[in-house]
């Protein structure tokens, strides 16, 4: 099922419907509360009255955002107002500039000197893969902010640059180097995991 | 008299793939980023990992949420079912 169908259904007080849409977005609402809040229990807690305040307000919904932005606006609010509370000032990249690939990858007219091999010869089975979706997954987790959330909802949950840099009170040139930086790290990341093994 | 674009080495290159495969790089980078690549396969190379990154990205799923989180969330759901 489908956002809007989940959502018609909730109207109509369908339990199970709630839950799949918490166990759709829950996660994300996590990642964009952990952004803006001090806390992994200030998270839970932003999360949850986003919840809530998706079940009193949901029959206002008009439908002129998807409901996917509607939800993560909410939180985004709610976060960061708890951030002001809490005096907590947004992340800010402590590696904004410099390289993304190590220096040592290269020679010192600047080409490879160890050069990436393809992640998987089998290009048309990419997205099957379980393995490197799995090793994608751990490698965002691993982010520090604010390249998680970035990456999380640009990559993850497909938004456009606006709409991050909107979530995240970033211009949409920071989010563009935000991400640039998340995902090379990424890419390491899970290059780094698959040395020797290819998935 | 046009100036020719100098061209890209390896290091720099890198740089510019996640703007090149959203498509936000300037034309005259563009450029200079396609004839480095068509002549560099250790930076085709690196295009396929980001690229390959970032459609695994897009298909990671939240599956893993845990059980108790899930029956918490739908408490409350309960909760404010009754109470109004």
């Amino acid at each position: 099922m489908d956002d809007a169908e989940l959502l018609e259904s909730l109207l109509g007080g369908d339990e199970s419907a709630f839950s799949e849409l918490v166990r759709r977005y829950h996660p994300t609402l996590l990642k964009v509360a952990r952004y803006y809040v001090g806390s992994a229990a200030s998270a839970e807690d932003v999360a949850q009255d986003t919840w809530i305040a998706v079940l009193k307000g949901v029959e206002r919904f008009q439908g002129r955002s998807s409901f996917k932005t509607w939800l993560l606006r909410i939180c985004a609010n709610r976060a960061r107002t708890s951030g002001v509370k809490e005096h907590r000032s947004i992340p800010v990249d402590p590696n904004e500039s410099g390289p993304t690939v190590s220096a040592h990858r290269f020679d010192q007219g600047g080409f490879w000197s160890e050069p990436p091999v393809p992640f998987t010869d089998a290009v048309e089975t990419r997205l099957d893969n379980s393995a490197l979706v799995d090793a994608v997954r751990h490698a965002i987790d691993t982010l520090g902010e604010p390249q998680q959330a970035v990456v999380t909802l640009r990559d993850v949950e497909g938004l456009s640059t606006q709409e991050v840099a909107t979530l995240l009170g970033l211009s949409e040139a920071n989010v563009r180097v935000i991400l640039h930086r998340g995902r090379a790290r990424v890419r390491e990341i899970v290059e780094e995991a698959m040395k020797g093994s290819k998935i | 008299m046009k100036l020719l674009p100098s061209p890209l080495v390896c290091r720099d290159a890198v740089e510019l793939v996640s703007d090149y495969l959203d498509g936000t790089l300037s034309r005259r980078d563009r450029r200079r980023l396609e004839k480095h690549l068509a002549q560099c396969d250790a930076c085709t190379a690196y295009l396929d990992q980001v690229r390959a990154t970032i459609a695994a990205s897009g298909a990671v799923n939240h599956e893993d949420l845990p059980s108790d989180v899930v029956e918490g969330l739908v408490n409350l759901f309960r909760q404010y079912r009754s109470d109004n």
